[in-house]
């Protein structure tokens, strides 16, 4: 019953996405009890966003002890400024120098997750392509001309924008893959429609990357909200407490009101 | 004579403890045939409890400063022990407050609870809810998110629509020439003392204004009209224990329902806590959509409806003033909905329904559909009001019972 109510919940967030700008998101599923996946989002976070993100309303200590990181691991691996592990997470780099060399600053993301949702996050880090007009060489289908390089490029591989073969359904007969060319179709605006597929692959293949950036996703909904695993188990007890005192209220009331009619 | 009873007298004799609490609970007689809808009355109660408390522990945590109120915000949900519960409690039950005040309204609207001699308990109720929209407003821009900053943008720069004054209005308002943190800091102060200094007395007043002419209920019937030998009304119970045990059983539910939002659905799908305010304000980035809070929304869509800025916000005060004059525009003589006529009762379901639909689209962009039934609903608003005298008055009414009908 508990697990069954857990699995419920769990869900719900996947219901409640704020929407990105009318682009199609990719679903994505949270799963806060993955501690292996946490820490592996972890890891990449401090690797590959903490040069320039800071997620500074957040402790290393207590991103530690929630995901059961040991202290001197945390310490080591995940602690670049060489910070004490109670401080919060703040990076070194100063917005002035950012605004300067990004065009804005880059955000602080301990609520990204809330804001923008996890499909949003999910999909918009998968969705960088090749664009020689953009300073740093890359666009984004989900944030267009959006400041930030593709950080995760060397897992990823070189992806580009154009005109592709997608899988458009099955054969209902053979079960074989049916494939057409992106561009034989138009979109709304007439334009035919070109797709993300990668020129060159990086260090992870692709269902690789999806899973990296997916364990990346799981901990920044982690960071928005910390406690959301503990205010669920508890909720579950507050809720069980109140039915059960349904019961003898709703008798007391019951013995009242027998005589009145 | 036992201990305790000597004591009571001790009391007794100095501060009328025990006569108070007959007068108000043990010998009050409420009508025995409450329904559903007359829980809301002691849920708003609840709510106010719930934010009273909830609201002084998060002043011990909270920094009402530009700099720091984001953060401290923050703090609260993560170092604070069961600081994120606290903070729920408050966001979900702002949310929930105005849900219980809103069917409670409703409940009034349905049975004429509003109608003679009971017109200034729906006054005093007015002017609750004014306040309370005030203390909501208010309470929303301390977290500091974008949409405290643009929604109070928004807000205040409706006073600028008065001439002549408007824009040292708005200036004097914020004290500043933008929204700054010293205008976070007053609305810091007037949200934690001012107005729930303001809103206790009136709750005060209400409830006194209630028990000195006794409850309406569902069928509008006065219970004071047959009593036993002994003066007590035969379709009234002593409010205590028949009542208490009663609400009891209502208030289990509803904190059933208040406990599963706050432990399983706190951002109430971006209605509750809505999605934008967990960035930090930015007075240089102005958001895609500037919704305020659900709670707000039937008026805001009553503001939006036309496009001329002083005129919506005249729209949108009368939208609320009249209905301060409510018990005047009612001129049935029943009061339950229960013995009027059917057009009456019709209009009144359809009245609800469309301040649902008025303040869903509150919370829409304004445009193409959305923006023609905004100018629908706002019509069928405004007509609700201005044909309840004529109908009211002429139709035809079904005889009311003499005692309540169970």
């Amino acid at each position: 019953m508990k697990t069954l109510i857990a699995l419920v919940f769990a869900l719900l967030p996947t219901l409640t996405l704020a929407a990105g700008g009318g682009v199609h998101l990719d679903e994505m599923k949270v799963d806060l009890e993955d501690n292996a996946s946490l820490q592996r989002g972890a890891k990449y976070f401090a690797n590959y966003c903490m040069g320039c993100h800071s997620t500074k309303f957040a402790r290393y200590n207590r991103v530690a002890r929630d995901l059961g990181i040991p202290e001197d691991v945390m310490s080591e691996n995940l602690i670049f400024s060489g910070e004490n592990i109670g401080m919060l997470m703040k990076i070194a780099m100063r917005p002035e120098d950012s605004k300067k060399w990004f065009g804005a600053a880059p955000p602080d993301l301990t609520l990204v997750a809330r804001v923008r949702g996890a499909d949003w996050i999910y999909t918009y880090l998968r969705s960088f392509y090749a664009d020689d007009t953009r300073p740093y060489g890359v666009n984004n289908a989900v944030f267009k001309d959006v400041g930030m390089p593709h950080v995760l490029e060397e897992l990823q591989g070189k992806q580009v924008k154009g005109c592709a073969s997608v899988v458009t359904g099955f054969d209902p007969l053979t079960g074989r893959e049916l494939e057409e060319d992106s561009c034989a179709k138009l979109d709304h605006e007439e334009q035919p429609i070109e797709v993300l597929y990668l020129e060159e692959e990086g260090q992870l293949d692709a269902k690789g990357f999806d899973k990296a950036v997916a364990d990346l996703t799981n901990f920044l909904v982690y960071m928005a909200e910390p406690m959301a695993l503990e205010r669920r188990s508890i909720g579950f007890w507050v809720l069980l407490f109140l039915a059960i005192l349904f019961i003898p209220v709703y008798y007391l009331n019951r013995e009242f009101w027998r005589g009145i009619h | 004579m036992s201990k305790m009873s000597d004591f009571m007298g001790w009391v007794d004799h100095r501060i009328p403890l025990t006569a108070t609490f007959e007068k108000h609970m043990s010998k009050y007689y409420a009508p025995k045939n409450f329904n559903f809808w007359y829980f809301f009355g002691v849920f708003a109660f609840l709510m106010l409890a719930n934010q009273i408390l909830t609201g002084v522990w998060l002043t011990m945590s909270f920094t009402p400063s530009a700099e720091e109120a984001f953060a401290s915000v923050e703090y609260i949900m993560r170092d604070v022990e069961f600081g994120w519960l606290i903070r729920y409690m408050h966001s979900t039950g702002a949310s929930f407050f105005f849900v219980v005040i809103y069917m409670h309204m409703f409940r009034g609207l349905m049975y004429g609870s509003y109608q003679k001699p009971r017109e200034l308990i729906w006054i005093f109720g007015m002017f609750i809810y004014v306040a309370l929209m005030a203390e909501a407003f208010m309470g929303y821009v301390l977290p500091w998110g974008q949409m405290s900053y643009w929604g109070a943008q928004v807000i205040i720069s409706l006073f600028g629509a008065i001439p002549v004054v408007g824009d040292d209005l708005v200036t004097w308002i914020k004290g500043d020439f933008l929204i700054s943190g010293i205008t976070l800091n007053r609305f810091f102060a007037l949200h934690v003392i001012a107005l729930p200094l303001v809103i206790v007395a009136l709750v005060f007043l209400h409830i006194v204004a209630l028990h000195e002419v006794g409850s309406n209920n569902p069928d509008g019937v006065d219970i004071k009209k047959y009593k036993d030998e002994e003066g007590r009304p035969l379709d009234g119970v002593p409010f205590h224990p028949y009542y208490t045990v009663h609400d009891l059983v209502g208030i289990v539910v509803f904190l059933f329902v208040f406990c599963f939002v706050i432990f399983f659905w706190p951002e109430g799908n971006g209605y509750f806590l809505e999605h934008a305010n967990f960035e930090e304000a930015n007075g240089l980035k102005t958001p895609a959509h500037i919704a305020p809070v659900w709670y707000f929304g039937a008026f805001y869509t009553i503001l939006r409806v036309v496009p001329d800025k002083l005129l919506g916000v005249i729209l949108m005060a009368a939208a609320i003033a009249i209905l301060f004059v409510l018990p005047w525009l009612d001129r049935s003589p029943v009061k339950s909905w229960r013995y009027k006529g059917w057009i009456s009762r019709i209009n009144l379901v359809l009245f609800g329904l469309f301040f649902i639909l008025l303040t869903w689209l509150g919370t829409q962009p304004a445009t193409g559909v959305y923006a023609q039934l905004g100018l629908i609903g706002t019509i069928v608003y405004f007509a609700w009001f201005l044909t309840l005298p004529i109908i009211s008055a002429k139709e035809k009414t079904k005889p009311v019972p003499e005692r309540v009908t169970g």
